[in-house]
């Protein structure tokens, strides 16, 4: 596990600047904003090409991927440290970081086949 | 003398004491710190949320009607409130450390904290403008 | 302004005790008295029984850490006029062993502290004839801060990583480590590398940050462990791209 710590790091800290700086406005938008009609909500069309091009498609990669890193690495040292789970500590790394290749890859799917 | 005395062969016993499992209700700025580490749930949350729109876009426009109409729901907008207040926090939180855990050198002397603090905001500001201009054009 | 103020000390004497317990004391206020005054008054005037370290009393030796109202600090500078109006609550730092009272066994410190090789290593050693080395100010700006550790454990006591996992190697000797990975003096930084970059180095920590809140010398640890971390890190990708060599 110490040979790829630095890489889960790197992908922690990643995933939390893309979180830090983007998310607030894109969940402000998304969560609150159009479904309250503060703003109005992009049409279905709009978005769809929108999100079939290819810079878009990689921005939308690496904006839910890196986040999804940064959670696992933080969670599980947040289960490790907080509650004591030291014995648990193996299968608490592989839930997380599981979970996060599982919406990667979920993600990368979806993004090289939308159109 | 009431207790036999503890001594092991060298010295004394120590006394040490257990980590309770509440060490983090000790201070507040252990809670603080607690609470800045879930913000991560909030975030993977919203990931979440944003992959199940992308799903929800690829099945077609009644399926995206289905999503938007879920996220009208008070649940989510309830769940969707909160989110954006820990997200919010962890942005705060993760952009006022940068400083810290990066110091940058420029022609020998160090970068002063508040340039990198106020690009940091700086930046937030210009992306969260770039998205909202992209996503409010249509 | 009151006459006294009571101060309300851990007591632990293994050979009657199993447990800590807590003592009150009535002391007499003076404004110009710290905490270790007050400490001093009871071992001589009213309890000659009670043991405790310290021996600068001006904040440069690291000896007098205790915890004081549930924060660590040094006994040295803090003033009996900020506590008002008491009681002043003194226990023994956490997270190291009690031995008596308020005295703590610092050897799990030291010899972390070892491990990091604190000392300039230099793989080729200039003859005196050439002269010292010299560096600019610049230069010593870039380590200084971190030299000023005085090794006293109040960041050590401070951090809830080294309490629930006491093989973590710990706020003071990563930050000395820097302290030397920084100077333009050493070529050691290799061999540093080694231990830092463990399963109980610098990867334990979590940045909570208490280390630098509490240390008095503003030496900022928690700075020079994520500071670090981007320099192991930085160094791992370096010897994947290029596994022939990263010197």
């Amino acid at each position: 596990m110490g040979r790829i710590t630095p890489l889960l790091w790197l992908l922690f800290s990643a995933g939390g600047t893309v979180a830090a700086l983007l998310f607030p406005v894109h969940l402000f938008l998304t969560g609150l904003a159009f479904p309250l009609g503060w703003l109005e909500a992009p049409r279905y069309e709009f978005l769809l090409r929108l999100v079939t091009h290819p810079l878009i498609r990689l921005y939308l990669f690496v904006l839910i991927s890196l986040p999804l890193f940064h959670w696992a690495h933080r969670f599980r040292y947040t289960l490790y440290d907080g509650l004591q789970l030291k014995h648990l500590t193996g299968l608490i790394a592989v839930l997380c970081y599981g979970a996060a290749l599982l919406g990667t890859a979920m993600t990368a799917h979806l993004l090289w086949n939308i159109q | 003398m009431s207790v036999e005395p503890r001594y092991t062969l060298y010295h004394p016993r120590w006394y040490r004491r257990r980590v309770s499992v509440w060490w983090w209700l000790q201070n507040r700025s252990y809670a603080e710190f607690v609470l800045r580490e879930l913000t991560s749930v909030f975030v993977a949350f919203f990931a979440v949320v944003y992959l199940w729109q992308l799903r929800a876009l690829a099945q077609g426009p009644e399926a995206y009607g289905q999503f938007l109409a879920r996220l009208k729901t008070p649940l989510f907008l309830a769940l969707d409130a909160v989110a954006f207040l820990f997200v919010l926090f962890h942005a705060i939180t993760w952009l006022n450390l940068t400083p810290k855990a990066m110091v940058m050198r420029l022609r020998g002397k160090r970068v002063p904290d508040w340039v990198i603090l106020s690009s940091n905001y700086a930046a937030w500001l210009v992306l969260s403008g770039a998205v909202a201009f992209m996503l409010l054009r249509g | 302004m009151p006459s006294t103020v009571a101060l309300t000390v851990a007591r632990y004497r293994p050979e009657k005790e199993s447990e800590p317990t807590f003592q009150t004391y009535e002391v007499p206020f003076r404004k110009d008295w710290v905490v270790l005054d007050a400490l001093n008054h009871v071992k001589d005037n009213l309890d000659g029984s009670l043991s405790f370290r310290w021996s600068c009393r001006m904040g440069v030796c690291g000896s007098c850490g205790m915890k004081v109202n549930g924060t660590p600090k040094l006994t040295c500078a803090i003033f009996l006029s900020d506590y008002l109006p008491g009681p002043i609550r003194v226990e023994a730092l956490d997270y190291f062993p009690v031995v008596r009272d308020l005295v703590v066994d610092l050897t799990d410190f030291v010899r972390k502290l070892k491990q990091v090789k604190p000392w300039i290593i230099r793989k080729d050693e200039k003859p005196p004839a050439e002269g010292e080395y010299l560096q600019t100010p610049d230069q010593v700006d870039t380590y200084k801060q971190f030299s000023m550790c005085i090794n006293c454990m109040l960041c050590y006591s401070a951090c809830p990583i080294y309490g629930l996992e006491p093989s973590f190697i710990g706020p003071a000797a990563i930050a000395l480590a820097q302290r030397y990975n920084m100077d333009s003096r050493d070529q050691g930084a290799a061999e540093r590398l080694k231990i830092l970059s463990e399963h109980d180095g610098i990867w334990q920590c979590t940045f909570v940050g208490e280390c630098t809140k509490v240390c008095p010398k503003h030496v900022d640890p928690a700075g020079a462990i994520q500071q670090y971390k981007l320099t192991a890190a930085t160094h791992w990708v370096k010897s994947l791209l290029l596994p022939w060599g990263t010197r």
